[in-house]
């Protein structure tokens, strides 16, 4: 005979619904979970010897030689990258020069004046995201017809590749500085508008310095984009290896892509240290100025 | 705020600057040759060259069929990872980490590639007669490249699924492993394919990596589809053959704004799906 408790006790595992744990499942669960570190793992170590590889490479050859002295294609040990500095860093602050006004004068109108329901705003909308991921090579071949040549002819010169580069990110810009105006409340807006001010001056006194931390966020990151693209430049014929620096618009120039482009075809052993050497500068350079723009976003971000 | 225009004009610019020496292109070589000829030897002079692009096409979408086999199982992977699994602690740390990857030059990868990877790891197991740009490289490293890039978006199509399904799924004493896979990934479809496409597109149109490690898209007969042979691509074709000096209306000139079309034309079919299908799960939750 069995007491009450225990018949109580059978009734209720007979009537439950909840199915078993099958055992199968934590067996799944582990494999999965097996394969998804796995999945990280590999990305991670894959990525991380390309870093340790060339940075071990390129120590070698790292010397305040390197950033002073002009490439040399016959002497590797007094070959440096100076020109190419120089042109980056010119190259950079042209196509900022080029990209803001424009980037962010297009998102205020996106933003604050456009009527989503006309047809032309749209197609500017799709066209912005379309642009955004055109293959920049492509880029390189509008420079070359339109900029280098054709209707601008500015032949091969530091202002060209500004403005090659400049178009290339110009949808980048455009896109973060959209959101980083969405993200000011309309409450500021209507708080302005209520207490007279005009639309322009709510934007220029409200709305900007709000987005101001966004804005300047994506603009450092898309300029980090341009200083490390190489195709569009090689394709309107960047100067290979010049011993000169870019004197004026109208110079010929070169970048450090371009110049790792031209010592990694190198076959003597020495360019190609050369070449990792320059993509230490080059990757010094692109750190330096994201942890400008994750400074920017934790300092001056605002909290609504 | 005409600036707005500039983007519209940037577009129409691209699309002139292409359409005008793609036709006096197709005047000199007949269209129908062009799209389904199977020889490239643009290279070659007088009679000997022919402009079937066919082959330059099939090497870009093997090369990118190798990246995509890498990057789509890992970059999936991770993103379901970091979205279903991961603490917060550890998702704060790899997110961003992600981003700036997705964000290294591309050149340095094709760097990579040519120094070591196909040297140090390809020819000690293929044997020494993998060439030095070879398919198999190029597709690994673009594979790479763009695992960052699809990882961080499909997470993002992953975190945007609202919390009530996953709450709802295990109330109905679902796993961690079902929820994520059954229900989680089908209410993210059309984002993560979103995010395989811009994947896709990207590894399509890189240049730098194929150039460096895979070849310059210059063609030898038979060489297609033979991983430890080089190929090319169409972006690496156009960025080994403009070097800036072609003269302006030499058939050099002419065929690169040709191939650089065909290349536009594909990118921005893949990116039209990849929108249309975005807007298409914004839709859904907002």
């Amino acid at each position: 005979m069995s007491t009450p408790a225990q018949m109580a006790g059978k009734a209720m595992q007979q009537t439950t619904v909840i199915p078993r744990r099958n055992p199968n499942d934590a067996r799944k669960e582990r494999g999965f979970a097996f394969l998804m570190y796995a999945a990280v793992a590999i990305a991670f170590i894959s990525l991380a010897a390309l870093m340790i590889q060339i940075a071990s490479d390129g120590a070698g050859a790292l010397s305040w030689n390197l950033l002073t002295n002009f490439p040399s294609k016959i002497n590797p040990a007094t070959s440096g990258v100076k020109s190419a500095l120089y042109g980056t860093v010119y190259l950079m602050i042209l196509t900022a020069i080029f990209v803001i006004p424009i980037g962010v004068g297009s998102a205020i109108y996106l933003e604050e004046y456009a009527d989503r329901r006309r047809w032309f705003n749209r197609i500017i909308e799709v066209n912005i995201q379309n642009l955004a991921s055109v293959p920049s090579v492509v880029y390189g071949l509008l420079g070359l017809a339109f900029v280098v040549r054709g209707p601008l002819s500015l032949e091969r010169t530091l202002l060209a590749g500004a403005i090659t580069l400049g178009l290339l990110v110009l949808p980048v810009v455009i896109i973060v500085a959209r959101e980083a105006i969405r993200a000011v409340p309309p409450s500021i807006r209507d708080g302005s508008l209520a207490l007279g001010a005009t639309k322009w001056q709510t934007i220029w006194k409200q709305v900007l310095p709000g987005s101001m931390a966004g804005i300047a966020t994506g603009v450092i990151l898309a300029l980090s984009r341009a200083i490390g693209e190489t195709a569009p430049l090689i394709v309107i014929g960047a100067a290979v290896s010049p011993r000169f620096l870019p004197d004026g618009l109208n110079s010929e120039f070169t970048a450090l892509p371009v110049q790792i482009f031209a010592f990694s075809k190198d076959s003597d052993p020495q360019f190609l240290q050369l070449a990792s050497a320059t993509i230490i500068v080059l990757m010094v350079l692109l750190l330096a100025m994201n942890s400008v723009a994750i400074y920017l976003r934790s300092r001056f971000e605002q909290k609504w | 705020m005409v600036a707005a225009g500039i983007s519209v004009l940037t577009t129409i610019l691209i699309v002139l600057s292409l359409a005008k020496e793609t036709i006096s292109f197709f005047s000199d070589v007949s269209i129908f040759d062009y799209l389904f000829g199977g020889k490239w030897t643009p290279q070659l002079a007088g009679d000997q060259a022919s402009f079937g692009v066919v082959p330059l096409v099939t090497a870009t979408l093997y090369i990118t069929g190798i990246a995509m086999l890498v990057a789509v199982p890992l970059g999936l992977l991770a993103a379901i990872y970091l979205a279903e699994y991961a603490p917060t602690r550890v998702r704060k740390v790899v997110k961003p980490i992600l981003e700036v990857l997705a964000g290294v030059p591309t050149i340095v990868f094709g760097f990579f590639a040519l120094t070591f990877l196909t040297p140090e790891v390809l020819r000690p197991l293929f044997g020494t007669d993998v060439s030095q740009s070879n398919q198999l490289a190029g597709g690994l490293l673009v594979g790479l490249l763009v695992l960052p890039t699809i990882a961080s978006i499909a997470e993002d199509a992953l975190t945007s699924v609202p919390a009530s399904l996953r709450e709802g799924s295990f109330g109905l004493g679902a796993s961690r492993l079902t929820t994520s896979l059954r229900v989680v990934l089908p209410a993210a479809l059309s984002g993560v394919i979103a995010a395989l496409v811009l994947g896709a597109s990207r590894a399509i149109g890189e240049t730098l990596v194929i150039l460096l490690a895979a070849g310059s898209g210059q063609l030898l007969p038979g060489t297609v589809g033979s991983p430890t042979e080089p190929s090319g691509s169409m972006a690496a074709f156009i960025a080994s053959t403009a070097t800036g000096d072609a003269a302006t209306g030499s058939i050099a000139y002419e065929t690169i704004f040709a191939v650089g079309t065909t290349l536009f034309v594909i990118c921005l079919t893949l990116n039209l799906i990849s929108i249309s299908l975005v807007n298409k799960y914004r839709q859904v939750y907002e």
